[in-house]
């Protein structure tokens, strides 16, 4: 479904990314692991179009997105929930979940998926008239992934969904996760620092290191690989 | 019985009609690791601000002893002079001078304990400049302690996102503080980088006897680092005592902890 | 050179042609009552939209694909010493009779003034130059320096409100009028001489600094430039309705000139605040760089950087508002000092919004927060128009386009701010 080709993405002179090849195929979770600074959240920016690769290729379903611009990748059904939530304090849940399906003119499926995000996360829907800044963290990553939910993406770029969340909530969160994987068959890209449960929730890892991948298998493999439990996963 | 440094007492914040923090009582004593913990938006932040001045608190006291024994009470002090009375934070989402140096950062941190004015810096006489020559060292030593010194000159913002996080404690470092409170220090941490900032907070207290109360969300690191939890729901205290009563607390687990 | 390129640049000569075709192509001749269709217009404008549409997506292009652009001090620091390496590969060869040509090569601009005798005899060489210059040109050509040099103390006055503080102020010529008119008053009601104003000045400049600081303690961004834009309106108009004390927009007229012990003939006289402008220059810079290295100045740029960590470290943010307000006018209040006595007659109508905005224009023109930048935007700002009459009336247009480019292209100005280093090697 997508396929990443030797991409390298430089902030000014810095190299971020080092030929970066990876593929994600339709109705999987697959998750990206590394340090900080390894160039986790620089992938999902490339895909998502927001930071131009320098050379290499991305292609979606075929099709060759690396130089479009950010809003003709969404239109294509790739969306982003970026790091530290990105909500729009001023606006209202019901007002941020609307700018979500910004590119859709389909009425009645907005209102069906507007139904399903509220029946994901109840709480939303209890607080659908107050403005996005004054949710709490939870809610308001809740928000963030709803509001990509709304854009009726096939492809969903996750980039640290647990960051700043309580225990409960992360936990609650990864599920509902799951949920939108297998209910909707929503591909997912999960970019996480907490490995031990990015890996528990995917099918496939990649490990990144210095913007290269230095390995990838699936998530049972990489889980019990000795290595990798030593660097990633603190145990 | 050791000193309480910080004194919480029946103390509550009220935003406009939302009870943020309603009827808290705590304290801190001398030389120990506390973690404050419990779901976002239970107004731990918001605590944090009252006993550092950002906020005035809408009810209650706080109040601060130093080495001396002395009380002061910190209701509606400014922030710099609750820096002075020896408390240092961090925050939440980094706040570093960004595009300032390492080095300058660490340097701002030593402001309170500087003594130099403007006629000072304009004429700059011995005792200034043997001043401003001993912040340079100091702010190096504390650089170094923590394994920063090799981005002293680089400005702020280009550090990676563990040496940012390290940085603001370095710099709250440099206000000599006796309480350093760590507003989530772990959040972006990989497991590994949490290993290793547990170590540094550990080294921190021991070596220099500094008091440590922090928040945090990684369990694994609240557990093994504090020796004591105070647990925040919905602006109440719901719990507190060590990690082992706390983990186990059935009021703890449902509204925080899980399973 | 793509396709879309191509469309683009059409499309926007079309636009062009389209917005300006009442102007450029359309003559009405009023008294004959007859309209002349310049259609030949037509074509230059198209083609010059066409071409400069596509050079400027060039370069747009170039910079968001990281090609030139300066991230910061680093890089501008790297673009002097690839500068200097030619210079330093002829100096390297003169200095040390080298010939080899490769070794010479690696002499940065940077090492180049580490070398002693070179960083006195430049030095040397520079206060020669200014110390001759008024006795080499003609006292008018001398008049016009002074002026740009009291533009310089004006812009690094600016500098402490905007470039460390990080304070937008937008009503800063309202302090150089506060100075000026210090000495047209002191002189208008009680015959008190340059010298005695001129301390005045400084004193008065901070009094007004402090004045405006208090009520804009809590304000800061948009707020502030505009409650800063009001003081500067509210301070000319003063000065212009008070007639009794000012004399209102008639001006202040025949103010003396600064003495020295003997009356001055006009042509010494210029040269004379030559001098005066340039030991201020000094002083300024002086007292400037002390600042920005110590207590005071980390402050203020921690204050810049993060209103509420700087508290948590320590700052008084109150104290530090009001001391980079009153430090900022001091130095206008200088300047409006020496202003008076250098044009002798004084009136609101040379501290408008339009000064202030100049000021500003030169500060961030030159690199805000770096000293010779400030010094170089300000003696751009005012120089240039004076040197290239031709370009006069297309003055703001010129500035206008210059910042637009600038702020794309190089936001940090012409010579960026290039933090200090310390060593850290020796310590470990």
């Amino acid at each position: 479904m997508l396929k990443v080709d030797s991409i390298h993405t430089y902030y000014g002179n810095i190299r971020a990314l080092d030929g970066i090849s990876l593929e994600v195929r339709e109705g999987e979770i697959i998750t990206l692991i590394g340090a900080n600074g390894a160039g986790k959240s620089t992938t999902l920016m490339s895909i998502s179009g927001i930071t131009k690769p320098r050379s290499g290729k991305i292609l979606f379903e075929g099709k060759d997105i690396t130089s479009l611009p950010p809003h003709e990748i969404v239109s294509l059904g790739i969306c982003q929930v970026p790091e530290g939530r990105r909500i729009f304090p001023q606006l209202s849940v019901l007002e941020n979940l609307d700018m979500g399906a910004y590119l859709r003119h389909d009425k009645e499926g907005i209102k069906a998926d507007l139904d399903y995000v509220f029946e994901l996360f109840p709480i939303l829907s209890n607080r659908r008239h107050q403005s996005g800044g004054t949710l709490s963290g939870g809610e308001q990553q809740m928000l963030a992934i709803s509001r990509a939910i709304m854009a009726k993406p096939r492809l969903l770029l996750l980039d640290e969904p647990s960051l700043g969340l309580a225990p409960l909530i992360v936990r609650q969160i990864f599920s509902i996760i799951e949920r939108i994987n297998a209910e909707h068959g929503t591909t997912i890209f999960l970019v996480e620092q907490n490995a031990n449960m990015a890996l528990k929730l995917a099918h496939r890892g990649y490990v990144l290191q210095n913007g290269v991948i230095v390995q990838t298998d699936t998530s049972e493999a990489l889980l019990a690989d000795n290595k990798i439990k030593e660097a990633y996963l603190g145990l | 019985m050791s000193r309480h440094i910080l004194d919480i007492k029946d103390f509550s914040m009220v935003f406009g009609g939302l009870r943020a923090v309603d009827h808290v009582s705590m304290h801190i004593r001398e030389g120990e690791i506390a973690a404050l913990i419990g779901p976002n938006g239970a107004g731990k932040t918001t605590l944090f601000n009252c006993v550092t001045g950002v906020y005035m608190p809408t009810k209650g006291n706080i109040s601060v002893s130093s080495a001396e024994g002395t009380v002061v009470k910190t209701n509606g002090m400014k922030p710099n002079k609750i820096t002075e009375l020896g408390l240092a934070r961090t925050f939440q989402n980094i706040r570093l001078f960004s595009t300032m140096t390492a080095l300058e950062n660490v340097m701002i941190g030593r402001h309170s304990r500087l003594k130099a004015n403007i006629f000072g810096a304009i004429f700059r006489d011995r005792k200034t400049q043997a001043e401003e020559e001993q912040v340079i060292t100091d702010s190096l030593a504390i650089l170094r302690n923590l394994g920063l010194e090799k981005y002293a000159n680089e400005t702020a913002s280009s550090l990676p996102y563990g040496a940012q996080r390290l940085l603001e404690i370095a710099r709250a470092m440099a206000c000599e503080p006796q309480l350093l409170l760590l507003d989530e220090p772990a959040a972006g941490m990989n497991p590994l980088e949490t290993r290793e900032l547990e170590r540094t907070i550990n080294r921190i207290r021991d070596e220099q006897g500094i008091t440590i109360l922090l928040i945090e969300h990684d369990m694994s690191l609240v557990m093994s680092l504090s020796e004591r939890i105070y647990v925040l729901d919905y602006g109440k205290l719901i719990a507190e005592g060590k990690p082992e009563e706390v983990k186990n607390n059935a009021a703890v687990i449902k509204a925080y902890l899980g399973e | 050179m793509n396709k879309k390129y191509i469309r683009s640049s059409i499309l926007s000569a079309l636009w062009l042609i389209l917005l300006t075709f009442p102007i450029m192509v359309i003559k009405i001749n009023t008294t004959a009552a007859t309209v002349r269709w310049r259609w030949g217009n037509l074509i230059y404008v198209g083609v010059g939209g066409f071409l400069f549409t596509l050079v400027w997506n060039f370069f747009l292009d170039r910079r968001n694909r990281g090609g030139f652009k300066a991230a910061g001090g680093e890089r501008a620091e790297s673009a002097a010493n690839r500068m200097g390496g030619a210079l330093g590969s002829l100096l390297g060869r003169i200095l040390r009779g080298k010939t080899d040509a490769a070794s010479a090569e690696k002499v940065s601009l940077k090492a180049i003034f580490a070398h002693k005798p070179v960083r006195f005899s430049s030095l040397g060489g520079l206060v020669l130059l200014a110390a001759l210059f008024p006795f080499l040109v003609s006292f008018y050509q001398v008049g016009i320096v002074t002026s740009a040099l009291m533009f310089v103390i004006l812009g690094l006055g600016l500098n402490i409100v905007i470039g460390y503080g990080g304070l937008l102020h937008l009503g800063y010529a309202a302090f150089y009028a506060v100075g000026a008119y210090n000495y047209g008053l002191l002189y208008l009601h009680w015959g008190w001489p340059f010298w005695a104003a001129l301390p005045l000045g400084a004193v008065s400049g901070v009094l007004f600094g402090l004045l405006i600081g208090i009520p804009v303690l809590r304000l800061r961004g948009d707020y502030l430039a505009i409650v800063t834009l009001a003081f500067g309106e509210i301070m000319r108009l003063l000065l212009e309705n008070l007639t009794n004390l000012t004399k209102g927009p008639e001006g202040i007229a025949q103010i003396p000139r600064p003495g020295f012990f003997v009356e001055l003939s006009l042509q010494n006289s210029a040269r004379y605040l030559y001098f005066i402008a340039i030991l201020m220059v000094v002083l300024t810079i002086f007292v400037i760089r002390r600042l920005e290295d110590s207590r005071i100045g980390r402050a203020l740029e921690a204050m810049r950087e993060d209103e509420i960590a700087a508290q948590a470290m320590g700052i008084d943010i109150t104290r530090t508002k009001l001391i980079t307000f009153a430090l900022g006018a001091l130095w206008a209040g200088f300047a409006g000092v020496v202003l008076a006595g250098k044009t002798t007659y004084i009136n609101p109508g040379s501290f408008t919004l339009m000064e202030s905005v100049m000021i500003l224009v030169a500060v961030v023109l030159g690199g805000t927060g770096s000293i010779p930048g400030v010094c170089l935007g300000a003696l751009l700002v005012t120089l240039i128009p004076e040197y290239f009459r031709a370009l006069s009336d297309y003055r703001m247009l010129v500035f206008g386009a210059a910042l637009v480019i600038m702020s794309i292209f190089r936001p940090q100005g012409i010579i960026p701010r290039i933090r200090k280093r310390y060593s850290v090697g020796e310590q470990l």
